[in-house]
């Protein structure tokens, strides 16, 4: 079947735009760049219908690559139906969203860099995906923060965006930790780290153990799946172009938490607390984000803080037991947030780079194209009747209900909430009259408008036409709610509701909103300040360290210490030469005398020790 | 009559020697110097050896103590002055004299008693004719390589004393 | 008996010589009269060589004693120029003052 030219297709996409790319024409560095996807993408669905219903893991053995003592690491790819539904999801989507870049980054300078750096995320993220044990999967995990360092520092002449960038990769390194605290546990436990060796062991495992690598591979997850309290990167990193924040930070590498804590279904259904971990986790990180959201002006920091919000009830998903609601939430959500921040970059890019909605408005006329795309992704994640949207986030609120009727509660107010931002954000650009300077909006070219509409048509009726749920049964035990219609109604009525609002307060009668932001002062401050989580992080954690780095580190042990030590024995070496030095007295009367003296000795010693015979 | 032959010359190169040690001005110690000399070649011919003997008088004595001679000449340099001091040579150097001479002396005699006799023609094997066998048979490579030593010598004389190019 | 030598008579005063020529090694101060102590040292040492050639009936001992002759005459040669270098430049015999070797 050959699964490693699956990644390794875009990796070659990566080495000769990376190294050649400066010479290329644009026409060239798009061939190979968006060449090398689409292929990957072809070969996915080649591989797939090659290899039928896949009932079971289909494994590749490629080569051993770490064999020390008793720890034996290969290099293994493994498709099986959790593995399709995210080829599909990366390689499909990463295809539209490349074929987008060409439009977006026209006219950015380092068009080959862009699109080497693009390659080379698909390359890690395919390895995630593919990969059939936890160190493989740890590479790509790896990679893909490096990628998303480096394309969220893309404008790297910014401040702000390298330490957005900077933020981004430590903040998931901190989660990295977790993660590699759990591999260890993993292999002391079970000698192996091998997806299948382990999970087959897994159940005969104690439940504490299991717990606390359930725990700390959430941890892992908490940081590249931007959950509470490791999200604070997300925000920042819109600091990139806007395609690395459709394909990175909304459909694949944000994921790649969901797809890991899916994958070990196994400890987690062992270790009931961690997976109650992981429900509350998700839906605290779901209910902060969304009331964060509320109160942005950015059009992409309101769609930042929709994706915490929206990994947040994948999360639910997972920890109520409902791990293929998750996954369906994760391919929706894949095809309207990648709308919607490709729609708010063509918004964007029409306006030549205006961002404040507060400049935006009366767009419908001016760019209907993206209208009517927006609105399509604006319906799905409200969660409005038959949308996509809607089956993947019922699906996660009935087992939400079913696990504890007050997660429940909170996630039907939190889709609410999802609801009430998202037209928000939709009226403020396309309806009243238009607020920003003259700009002369203008449509977006075929080359981005095109992806844009297929992606709305996914949005639409993605949720019938791939029943996620259905498919998944095979892989993922039983343990999905049956539809009630009872919970169903009552979240979409939510949804409705919150559409309705902001209709009301955005479109109908703009006055309201200010007039409650002056009654609420201090609770709009709390929530417009992201409740100063960055600054207590930054107070709490970062100064000591850094400051503590410094002084004690720096200058105690480095100066102090080690160039003290350095330094003191040159001194000493100096030290002593300068004594003996002394010795030279210059006056050969004085050698003599030494000379006569030494020879003395010797036949002395000589005489003593056996005679001059 | 070897006896005295020997008590005689010996105590003359043991004064003379203790005069070139003392003298102030280098023109006399130069003069005991060849005094010295002399005395050692009537006691090399007490020990047989005629060529050395004669060789001592004519190199050592008439030719590197003329050269001797000249320098002092050209330097006309005088009498030592008292300056300079050592430490060490005026601390150490008695002792060590005297240790060296008592372990000489000591074991000379503890290793050869007075049993062996020299006489005045006990060894005949020091005529020129021997010697030369010797050196232009046994010794030829020393001879050889001692002759380009001189010629070295002879160069690098000439060149560190010649007068400075203009 | 009267007439003879004992051996190790010459033996020691090759050892008086010896030590007299180090002695005025050590306590001079002039050059020259610091080289022809060296002489004299050599020539200490031929008393040696040339009495052993007695003792063992050899005469090789002889040509030890030329072959030290041969080296002090190039060496008297060639330190002598030295001095007269010396001399030129530091207008000096007394050999503490030539210190620039020191520490």
């Amino acid at each position: 079947m050959q699964l490693w030219l699956i990644p390794t297709l875009p990796l070659a996409g990566f080495l000769i735009n990376g190294l050649f790319g400066r010479r290329f024409s644009k026409g060239l560095v798009n061939t190979f760049a968006i060449g090398s996807v689409v292929l990957s993408f072809l070969w996915v669905l080649k591989t797939l219908f090659g290899l039928g219903g896949i009932e079971a893991a289909y494994t590749e053995h490629y080569f051993t690559w770490i064999q020390s003592g008793a720890l034996t690491i290969n290099c293994d790819f493994s498709i099986d139906r959790l593995t399709a539904v995210m080829l599909l999801v990366v390689t499909g989507i990463g295809s539209l969203i490349h074929i987008y870049a060409i439009g977006y980054m026209a006219h950015e300078g380092g068009y080959y860099r862009f699109f080497a750096y693009l390659n080379l995320f698909m390359f890690f993220m395919l390895t995630l995906v593919l990969a059939a044990n936890y160190l493989v999967l740890f590479v790509g995990w790896e990679g893909v923060g490096l990628c998303s360092y480096l394309l969220i520092g893309f404008y790297f002449d910014k401040k702000y965006a390298t330490d957005a960038g900077n933020k981004a990769f430590i903040v998931n390194r901190i989660g990295d930790f977790g993660f590699s605290l759990a591999m260890f546990l993993i292999f002391r436990q079970f000698g192996t780290l091998d997806f299948a060796r382990v999970f087959a062991q897994a159940p005969a495992a104690p439940v504490a153990l299991l717990t606390l690598i359930g725990v700390l591979l959430m941890f892992g997850a908490c940081g590249k799946s931007a959950q509470i309290p490791l999200y604070v990167w997300l925000p920042d990193a819109m600091a990139g172009p806007t395609p690395v924040s459709a394909l990175i930070h909304a459909a694949t590498m944000v994921t790649a938490g969901v797809y890991m804590t899916a994958r070990s279904w196994v400890i987690y259904t062992h270790a009931p607390i961690a997976m109650d971990v992981i429900a509350y986790i998700g839906i605290a990180t779901a209910f902060v984000a969304a009331t964060i959201g509320l109160a942005q002006n950015d059009i992409k920091k309101v769609f930042a803080y929709s994706t915490v919000s929206q990994l947040g009830y994948m999360f639910l998903g997972v920890g109520c037991g409902a791990f293929s609601a998750g996954i369906y939430h994760l391919m929706t959500h894949a095809f309207f947030k990648a709308l919607l921040f490709l729609g708010a970059g063509a918004v964007i890019h029409s306006l030549s780079g205006e961002q404040d909605m507060r400049k935006m408005g009366g767009l419908r006329t001016k760019i209907p194209w993206t209208f009517g795309v927006m609105l399509c992704a604006s319906l799905a994640i409200s969660g409005f009747p038959l949308t996509s949207g809607f089956f993947s986030k019922d699906a996660i609120l009935l087992a939400a209900d079913h696990r504890a009727p007050w997660l429940y509660w909170v996630g039907v107010f939190t889709a609410g909430m999802t609801a009430f931002y998202v037209f928000r954000a939709f009226f403020m650009t396309f309806t009243g009259k238009y607020r920003g300077e003259e700009h002369h909006p203008h449509e977006s070219p075929p080359v981005m408008m095109v992806p844009l509409v297929i992606l709305a048509v996914l949005s639409i009726v993605g949720g019938f036409v791939f029943k996620v749920p259905d498919f998944l049964r095979t892989v993922f035990p039983a343990v999905e709610a049956p539809e009630e219609f009872g919970p169903m109604a009552v979240a979409s009525a939510a949804g409705l509701l919150g559409i309705g609002l902001a209709a009301l307060m955005y479109w109908y009668k703009p006055g309201i909103p200010d007039s409650i932001v002056g009654s609420a002062k201090g609770l709009y401050t709390l929530v417009y300040n992201k409740y100063f989580v960055d600054e207590i992080y930054d107070a709490a954690v970062v100064k000591p360290l850094v400051n503590g780095s410094r002084v004690l580190l720096w200058k105690g042990a480095d100066v102090g210490l080690i160039d003290g030590i350095v330094n003191g024995i040159g001194a000493r070496a100096k030290g002593i030469g300068g004594v003996l030095r002394l010795a030279q007295s210059g006056n050969t009367r004085s050698y003599a005398t030494w000379v006569a003296f030494g020879s003395v000795l010797l036949i002395f010693l000589m005489a003593l020790a056996g005679g001059l015979r | 009559m070897d006896l005295i032959l020997f008590l005689v010359f010996a105590g003359i190169a043991v004064v003379a020697a203790i005069n070139v040690v003392v003298q102030r001005h280098p023109i006399s110690s130069a003069i005991s110097l060849i005094a010295v000399m002399g005395s050692l070649a009537v006691l090399y011919l007490l020990l047989g050896a005629e060529f050395i003997a004669a060789a001592q008088v004519i190199v050592y004595a008439g030719a590197i103590m003329v050269l001797f001679v000249f320098v002092i000449m050209l330097l006309n340099a005088g009498g030592e002055t008292k300056a300079g001091r050592s430490f060490v040579a005026s601390l150490l150097g008695v002792p060590v004299l005297v240790a060296l001479l008592w372990l000489l002396a000591y074991y000379t005699a503890r290793i050869y008693p007075s049993d062996t006799e020299v006489h005045f023609g006990g060894f005949r094997g020091g005529t020129a004719q021997a010697v030369g066998r010797a050196l232009f048979t046994t010794y030829l490579l020393p001879f050889e390589i001692t002759s380009i030593l001189i010629l070295i010598a002879i160069v690098g004389a000439i060149v560190l004393a010649r007068k400075e190019l203009e | 008996m009267m007439g003879h030598v004992p051996l190790s008579w010459f033996l020691m005063l090759s050892a008086v010589l010896f030590s007299l020529g180090v002695a005025g090694f050590i306590f001079r101060r002039n050059i020259i009269t610091m080289f022809m102590s060296i002489e004299l040292i050599l020539n200490a040492v031929n008393l040696t060589f040339i009495t052993f050639a007695y003792q063992r009936q050899q005469v090789a001992g002889h040509l030890f004693a030329f072959f030290v002759m041969v080296v002090a005459a190039a060496e008297a040669a060639v330190g002598l120029a030295i001095i007269l270098t010396v001399f030129k430049n530091r207008e000096t015999l007394n050999i503490d003052d030539l210190d620039s070797m020191k520490n």
